[in-house]
């Protein structure tokens, strides 16, 4: 094996096997057990960025493993890969801290950390597969590693929501399974390519393909949340607060946004898509999304639910650029709201968290004056929401401009008012929270306060929250630099010939 | 050297009947001897395969006495793929036995019952051990029979050992159902005997014309091979037996016994007889099976004690063995001989893993009521994790060997356009992921302000060995390239004798 192929192995095993070790420690060694971790996302961190460098400067990177004829493990990274790689590498890096302090002293913390690494180990396996056999494979591990998780405070109703969440992920495993083969049945066993298969096939299998690619999007489209599969999001909530913020910012959700990305680019292809006329189908399934979701935002008082069916909202922007396809800045859009997103959704999940476990504040009902006693919290709160309202200079704006340059390109103005009207309804739901955080006075003792030393809250949960809300702010401004999300956009961009 | 290198065929019968004896023989050290007689099995069973792999299949004439007197042996990939499950689903099953008799001694109530089951498991596994291992090397559908009864005996009694009235009863019942099988099939090796005048599976190949006869013989023999591989609505005597043994006999009932009459009848239809099966019986299997999964996962799903739950999952993932049927004959009937291949052998690590795990379980809880297993995790963190991970492999997902199985039977399934078998297979997984993790729901959560509870000190042994299994089940997957190479190997070999295989 070569280096490049060490160096794929080695960054799937950067956290497997602290995950590993983790999982045969006894609960009360907590400096170990920390030590492990951070070790482990330090170096991940390490390796997924001397990996970015390796394909900026052309190198490949391969792993194949055949098993049986037509089942083959294929590893590659590619520059969409890195791109989620190295979100998930560094958000990782962050959460942990922040579960670190956050279960502090609660029980279990062994389980919780061995899962965590895993989960975060097929996460990384699902941006670097080369292939829809490897996809599917850490696809639904990623089930399996994230359902303990979800169950972790094991009440009755975590128990539903895990109970929930299998069924509909399974289920959506299972169609995306059915799809995968019948679609091997009819291009034979491919890698992920620019181009997608052989265009001859359009003629022969168009509406096989049709069919497939529904049950694929269906398949995806579960963890993705999109309207009507992401029932199990707003319940899954009822995780801890690390967890969500993995969920909804990094692991699942993003995996079903980064499947859709693969099918459309690397599977299907877009002249191939174009020419079946499937993405209005896309288009008007990402839209209904992006309005329900932020419809049902507005009635919730619950902050984290409010939280959770923003999510939904958001991340169907990452599918509505997509479907965009043969506009390259909307699908710059798309791509870079991938990032965006993450760091926007887990400053906010973050925020809410730091809440809940200072002052036991659930509702956003409860939430007047929070920010003269968490003013710091807040302040990444703030910064997270107007992000996500589209608010320049921040992160949150650079995606939605190039979605609505896109959408002009295209000439499409119904979908030029559809990201209107969810930015009117984004900021519907969240300036409600920031006015009553910073502008209404505290009306009622707080429902359950701890002091955590000096600060507004432990350390550990402050300082993950202020970068990422930090970079929320000036990555926005720095959008055209060399080393921006976006700039890496276009590297990806450029490779498809767009 | 001492053999010809031939003679290592014989190995795998006769060092666990040996054992078997000297289990019988000695009371003491009967744990040493099981343990040294399981290994040199894996061992002898790994140098077959490395023959194999060399010298292809190979023929071997017991005492010299040539077809049609004498008895044969032989060995190829299939036989020699499931002398592999059996040999490393049993050095676990012989450590975890050690295990769960040692903790049954040492609990507090003696009544020196555990002692007298311990004295008599032994020697009855040893013997089921040379016996099923007979069962896969032979190449003589009456020697077959034999082995049959030896395996059909020797487990019935394995079954009865717990002593308790229900599984008595279970016992006996499975004797009878056993029995008649053979019988029936006994009565088809009669007819075929007078037809062909032959018993050697390889002279039959040759010889097999067709006619009604045969096909009154072959039908005789599938109703008793089914009944004995509990293959749906033949099934009801399984789920009782299975559940109410021991739990290290259930997982040798419940990973390879099953497999020894169902390798036969695969064989008997897919290698001797293929040209007389009408397609008709290969649509009626297929669809038994489907029942089988269907009905087994629902059942399974329905009942409130874990060692049936278990037991219910045995009675629909032998059904994916039989949907193969009607796939294997197509265009690409050699991927759906992989896939009943894989299927068998990560069923046999999985659901020995799972009763080792259940019985980890029921010894430390006292009971195997499903409700009221929370948070057994805290006592059983490696049984519990055995039982998720064992699990998976159920549930088809990857990269266990089930899930292995289940994308090549897809893919045959749809390449076929016969997608509605692939839909039972789809809504099989999905069961199972239901009946899986109504289990491991309860197994990993904690509940939080309730304290854990009292562990009982035990050894490694009850543990350690349904982890590596299920390990191994889920990891087979990654291992398929050698299945296929051994089965490739023996195809290729037998093509060049037979014709070969489908």
């Amino acid at each position: 094996m070569t280096w490049q192929g060490w160096l794929l192995v080695s960054i799937l095993l950067s956290s497997f096997l602290p995950g590993i070790i983790i999982f045969s420690l006894p609960e009360e060694k907590t400096g170990l057990r920390t030590t492990l971790n951070l070790l482990g996302s330090g170096t991940k961190i390490v390796l997924v960025l001397i990996m970015n460098i390796g394909i900026y400067l052309g190198y490949s990177y391969e792993i194949r493993l055949p098993l049986v004829p037509g089942v083959e493990i294929l590893l590659n990274a590619d520059p969409l890969s890195s791109l989620f790689a190295t979100l998930s590498s560094v958000l990782w890096f962050l959460t942990t801290i922040y579960a670190v302090g956050y279960l502090e002293d609660s029980p279990n913390r062994s389980h919780f950390f061995g899962y965590f690494s895993l989960c975060v180990t097929v996460t990384i396996g699902i941006s670097l597969a080369g292939n829809l056999v490897t996809f599917l494979l850490f696809y639904e591990m990623l089930t399996l590693t994230t359902y303990p998780l979800i169950i972790h405070r094991g009440t009755a109703q975590a128990l539903r929501a895990g109970g929930n969440y299998l069924i509909y992920t399974l289920g959506g495993g299972s169609v995306f399974l059915f799809a995968v083969v019948w679609l091997q049945t009819i291009t034979g066993p491919s890698d992920f390519a620019a181009t997608g298969f052989a265009p001859h096939l359009l003629q022969t299998h168009a509406f096989s393909l049709k069919i497939i690619f529904l049950l694929l999007i269906m398949g995806v489209g579960v963890k993705a949340a999109l309207v009507p599969l992401h029932g199990w999001l707003p319940q899954a909530m009822v995780a801890p607060a690390p967890v969500s913020a993995l969920l909804h910012a990094v692991a699942v959700v993003k995996a079903g946004a980064f499947g859709i990305i693969r099918i459309i680019l690397d599977v299907y292809g877009i002249e191939n898509l174009t020419n079946l006329g499937l993405f209005p189908f896309l288009t008007a399934i990402a839209s209904v999304t992006v309005l329900w979701g932020s419809i049902r935002a507005l009635q919730q008082d619950d902050l984290k639910r409010r939280l959770a069916f923003s999510t939904v909202s958001q991340v169907s922007y990452i599918a509505l650029g997509m479907s965009l396809a043969d506009q390259s800045l909307a699908v710059m859009g798309g791509l870079v709201h991938l990032v965006h997103q993450g760091l926007m959704k887990i400053t906010l999940f973050f925020c809410a968290g730091n809440i809940a476990e200072t002052l036991g504040i659930h509702r956003i009902s409860q939430m007047k004056g929070v920010a003269r006693r968490m003013p710091l919290t807040m302040a990444a709160f703030t910064v997270g929401a107007l992000g996500m309202i589209g608010i320049p200079p921040t992160i949150g704006f650079v995606s939605k401009w190039y979605l609505g340059l896109g959408c002009l390109d295209a000439g499409n103005w119904w979908l030029v008012t559809v990201l209107a009207v969810s930015s009117l309804l984004n900021a519907g739901y969240f300036l409600p929270i920031i006015i009553t955080a910073w502008f209404r006075r505290q009306d009622a003792p707080w429902p359950e306060e701890h002091q955590f030393g000096r600060y507004e809250t432990r350390l550990m949960l402050l300082v993950p929250p202020l970068i990422t809300a930090f970079v929320v702010l000036f990555m926005g401004a720095l959008a055209n630099a060399r080393f921006s999300p976006l700039a890496w956009v276009r590297f990806i961009v450029k490779g498809y010939g767009l | 050297m001492l053999f010809d290198s031939s003679s290592w065929i014989i190995a795998p019968i006769v060092l666990p009947l040996m054992a078997g004896l000297f289990c019988f023989l000695f009371t003491r050290g009967t744990f040493a001897i099981s343990v040294v007689a399981s290994i040199a099995n894996l061992v002898t069973v790994v140098v077959l395969h490395r023959q194999l792999i060399s010298f292809g299949p190979t023929r071997y004439v017991v005492g010299g006495w040539r077809v049609p007197l004498g008895i044969t042996l032989r060995t190829d990939g299939p036989a020699l793929l499931m002398l592999l499950m059996a040999a490393v689903t049993g050095v676990a099953i012989t450590f975890y036995a050690r295990g769960y008799f040692s903790f049954r001694i040492a609990e507090p109530k003696r009544e020196g019952r555990h002692e007298r089951q311990q004295r008599f498991f032994w020697p009855l596994w040893m013997m089921l051990l040379g016996s099923l291992n007979a069962l896969f090397l032979s190449s003589d559908i009456f020697n077959l029979y034999v082995t049959l009864e030896l395996v059909s005996v020797s487990a019935a009694a394995l079954a009865a050992l717990s002593g308790k009235p229900a599984s008595q009863i279970a016992a006996f019942r499975y004797l009878l159902v056993s029995l008649l099988g053979s019988l029936s099939y006994l009565l088809g090796v009669v007819f075929i005997y007078k037809i062909h005048g032959v018993l050697d599976l390889d002279m039959l190949r040759m010889a097999a014309s067709g006619g009604p006869a045969l096909g009154a013989a072959l039908a005789l023999m599938t109703v008793g091979l089914l009944l004995k591989t509990a293959l749906f609505p033949l099934h009801f005597w399984l789920p009782p037996a299975h559940a109410n043994a021991l739990a290290p006999v259930s997982a040798i009932l419940s990973g390879l016994v099953v497999k020894g009459s169902f390798y036969l009848l695969f064989r008997l239809w897919f290698d001797v007889f293929p040209g007389v099966i009408a397609t008709p019986a290969l649509n009626l299997m297929g669809l038994l099976g489907a029942g089988a999964i269907l009905w087994g996962s629902v059942q399974a799903i329905r009942q409130q004690r874990l060692k049936l739950l278990v037991a219910y999952s045995t009675v629909s993932q032998l059904g994916y063995l039989f949907v193969a049927f009607p796939l294997a004959r197509l265009e690409n009937g050699a991927g759906v001989w992989t896939a009943v291949t894989f299927m068998a052998l990560a069923h046999a690590c999985a659901k020995a893993a799972m009763f080792m795990a259940a019985g980890a379980i029921f010894l430390q809880v006292g009971h195997d009521r499903i409700r009221d297993l929370a948070g057994v995790r805290a006592c059983l963190p490696v049984a519990s994790l055995a039982y998720a991970v064992a699990g998976v492999n159920l549930m088809g997902l990857p990269p266990s060997g089930g899930f292995m199985a289940k994308w090549l039977l897809l893919t045959s399934s749809l390449a076929s356009c016969r997608w509605w078998w692939g839909l039972v297979i789809m809504a099989g997984s999905l069961l199972a992921a239901i009946y899986v993790f109504r289990v491991v729901s309860r197994l990993f959560v904690i509940p939080a302000g309730e304290p854990l509870r009292a562990c009982y000190p035990h050894s490694i042994l009850l543990e350690w060995p349904a982890l590596i299994l299920a390990l191994i089940s889920l990891l087979l997957g990654f291992a398929a390239p050698y299945p296929l190479q051994l089965l490739d190997t023996a195809q290729s070999a037998m093509a060049l004798f037979y014709g070969g295989l489908p």
